[in-house]
């Protein structure tokens, strides 16, 4: 039976009939509905775990036990999971491993564009990229044959838009894998000095192991066309060069770690001119020069962004698609906002008040950056504003300190701003945080975390308690505060950046998407009491519209959060369709 | 029907995926093969969303290009003009009529273009423009709006009306099957 499903959806379809039994991930997009999709199999135990780092950790653990395992994340996930990583490279596996790792070329939603591939040649596993969602399916499970087989993690690397492209997937049955005797083994899972080394050796012969493996495996097959054109390729770009190139000869590398010497010297004997169509770095074309091979690559590609059809045309034939303009006038970009209702939305309204550097993290909240509220002065990432507030406070003095607040989501916090958050005690710092609680991970679609109560399949558990895990820490004053209670956030956060001490604020109200937050509904403005001061409009809403002559609510989006009834001074807002 | 690209845009959270599954389950009943593309995460938080479906013997690219797009199916003025480009000259453009101001224009820092309507339809000569929202609530729910698009885009194909009830069928909940169907008729004839 064939399904329209998204490469997330097939990758877990593929751990479903290889019969995994246990999978761990932090929510990232583009990776999250891998996860989600497998928590819908009741054959297979799965999580969200604090960090990818953990989550690999789960899964190495279950490896080691005789499961098959996989572990889903996005690209800056994997350096998080990077310290697990290297040295599960050296131990090896029992039950097969299988990491996913989702990249984001464009970046559409992340803070950086890396190359994955990177991760696969420096920690010394195999790599492979499936280019549509079939493949998606056929990878994971092929990857898990892999892993025992060569006694290693692989990693099989998707992009957004194999993530979250729908294509045609043919359903299997799934195969029940035997649990794998578990037989104590230090040699091999005890990675100190004495017992590393050796591993090392295994590792580097594995490799060659695996080489032949690429060069002989249909991982990599061979397309012949004409031989006019070879074209060296994989993933995603293998799709754009297929419309861009049309009937030429291909190379499509389904295995791009470790890559195959022969089949590509074979190939590369055969064409006239070979081209290199790959996303991001240099890193087939590198070692494609290596072999002392002439190839066509990033002297005519860019090494930033997304590829596509139309862009391999531009740049190898020169053929620019010309489109006329409907207008010659400016077209407002739409960016992303916080929706309305948003709790974020009244925090950010007393920070700009105040004036404070706000050492950012990653979440919904770092639109906070952008206009209207543009009140955040950092983002790197996850967990890095605790940090960096400290770092801001050591650098310019405790007068600068009192100035500056750090701004992490709940899940963010859990994620790594607890170690951040024991710096700032341990080493006598005096920073200001403010967990924003809303009950929920929300940029990536609504994920439970330690700190919502509910397990990702929705079963209740035990839920951290951020006021004790701040106390524990050694942290004397910690405040609740709704941060829709604008005047009394306000004076709260006035306090606390004045103390001279550290200080937590969990700023408390649940995220406006989230089913059960019910709002009033509707308002519009009084007309005759509106005296135009634009107040309102600094709380940054989408539903409040300023027309020119007078200001208007956006009935269809305004949900009724009362918000800007809080900043009028002329009590202007009523009740809509009253 | 050779290949048969489309594109849905509009404002994240105006329910754009409904559209987007269907198109995906008819391409399947007819046995093409058929890509469907949409990012997700950031995008969805009231910004510029796209979806690409592209129908056909045998699809490559998952993405829709500029001057690719047989059909695009605009629920906001806004976006029908951000992305006409991606129209062919002799495509259709079906457009919901509906304006929603993006951050720039609310804070004043933009303008909201003027005439939207006219400058397409100087520049294209298959716009269908339709108050789909108005049409929805006629049909006693304000969210079918996207299955009132339906019902003009079945119109605008060479492919059988069945396949497309079909396919709506399917992809709605059962208790909202009746106002959906009478949503896609209302397109349909419209």
């Amino acid at each position: 039976m064939k399904k329209l499903m998204l490469g997330n959806e097939a990758v877990a379809r593929g751990a479903y009939e290889a019969g995994v039994t246990v999978a761990a991930a932090y929510p990232g997009t583009p990776s999250t509905e891998i996860t989600e999709n497998i928590a819908k199999y009741d054959e297979i135990y799965s999580e969200w775990s604090p960090n990818e780092k953990v989550a690999l950790e789960v899964a190495i653990g279950a490896s080691i036990a005789g499961a098959r395992a996989i572990c889903s994340m996005k690209h800056v996930g994997l350096n998080v999971a990077a310290d697990p990583l290297f040295t599960a490279s050296y131990t090896g596996v029992n039950g097969g491993l299988v990491i996913m790792v989702a990249d984001d070329p464009g970046m559409h939603s992340s803070q950086n564009e890396q190359d994955s591939r990177c991760y696969a040649k420096g920690a010394k596993v195999p790599m492979l990229e499936p280019s549509d969602s079939q493949e998606c399916k056929d990878f994971v499970k092929k990857a898990f044959e892999v892993s025992e087989k060569y006694d290693t993690p692989v990693i099989v690397r998707l992009s957004t838009r194999i993530s979250h492209s729908q294509s045609l997937v043919e359903i299997c049955e799934r195969t029940e894998y035997k649990l794998k005797d578990y037989v104590k083994d230090p040699a091999k899972y005890v990675m100190m000095p004495a017992m590393a080394r050796p591993r090392h050796v295994v590792v580097e012969k594995r490799m060659e192991a695996l080489k032949e493996l690429s060069n002989t495996d249909k991982f990599n097959k061979i397309e012949w066309g004409s031989k006019e054109i070879g074209v060296i390729t994989s993933g995603i770009a293998y799709q754009y060069a297929r419309e861009a190139f049309g009937d030429v000869s291909y190379l499509k590398l389904g295995m791009v770690h470790p890559l195959p010497d022969k089949l590509i010297k074979e190939f590369a004997s055969q064409v006239k001119t070979l081209y290199i169509i790959e996303e991001l770095d240099p890193y087939i074309e590198e070692y494609v020069k290596t072999l002392g091979i002439k190839a066509i690559g990033k002297e005519k590609l860019p090494i930033i962004g997304e590829y596509s059809a139309n862009l391999i045309r531009e740049k190898i034939f020169g053929e620019k698609m010309e489109s006329k303009p409907v207008t010659d006038e400016e077209i407002p970009v739409r960016p992303p906002v916080m929706c309305p209702g948003c709790p974020h939305r009244g925090m950010y309204y007393v920070l700009r008040k105040l004036k404070l550097t706000v050492s950012g993290d990653i979440g919904c909240y770092t639109l906070g950056a952008l206009p209207p509220t543009q009140s955040m002065d950092t983002c790197v990432c996850m967990g890095a504003s605790i940090g960096g507030a400290l770092g801001m406070e050591k650098a310019r003095g405790a007068e600068f300190g009192k100035k500056t607040v750090a701004v992490i989501g709940d899940s963010t916090f859990i994620h790594s701003g607890i170690t951040g958050l024991i710096d700032v005690v341990y080493n006598k710092g005096n920073s200001t945080v403010i967990i924003l609680d809303n009950s929920i991970t929300g940029m990536t679609g609504h994920q439970h975390n330690p700190t919502t109560g509910f397990t990702i399949k929705g079963e209740p558990t035990k839920q951290v308690d951020l006021v004790k895990l701040c106390n524990a820490i050694g942290i004397d004053r910690v405040r609740i505060v709704d941060p829709f209670d604008i005047k009394e956030f306000e004076k709260v956060v006035k306090e606390e950046t004045q103390a001279d001490e550290p200080s937590v604020i969990i700023s408390q109200r649940p995220c406006a998407l989230l089913k059960h937050v019910k709002f009033e509904g509707p308002i519009k403005i009084n007309t005759e009491k509106c005296k135009k001061c634009k107040m309102c409009l600094s709380v940054g809403c989408p539903a409040i519209v300023d027309k020119g002559d007078h200001i208007e609510v956006n009935e269809a989006l305004c949900v009724g959060c009362m918000l800007c009834t809080k900043v009028c001074n002329f009590n202007a807002f009523e009740k809509a369709g009253e | 029907m050779e290949k048969l690209n489309i594109m849905i845009v509009g404002v994240g959270g105006q329910g754009t995926l409904l559209a987007s599954r269907v198109l995906g389950n008819v391409a399947m009943k007819m046995d093409y093969d058929v890509k469907v593309s949409e990012v997700h995460g950031m995008a969805q938080r009231g910004g510029s969303v796209v979806t690409y479906v592209k129908i056909g013997k045998k699809v490559y690219s998952p993405i829709i290009e500029k001057g690719e797009a047989d059909i695009i199916i605009a629920f906001e003025r806004l976006e029908a003009l951000r992305w006409i480009e991606y129209l062919k000259e002799d495509g259709t453009l079906i457009l919901n009529d509906q304006r929603i101001d993006p951050m720039p224009v609310i804070t004043g820092k933009a303008k909201y273009p003027e005439n939207i309507v006219e400058k397409l339809k100087n520049n294209y000569k298959n716009v269908i423009s339709t108050d789909a929202l108005q049409i929805a609530k006629e049909c006693g729910n304000m969210k079918a709006v996207n299955t009132v698009l339906l019902g003009i885009l079945a119109k605008s194909t060479s492919i059988a009306k069945e396949i497309w009830l079909e396919s709506l069928k399917e992809n709605v909940p059962a208790k909202a099957i009746d106002v959906n169907l009478k949503a896609f008729e209302a397109g349909y004839s419209a």
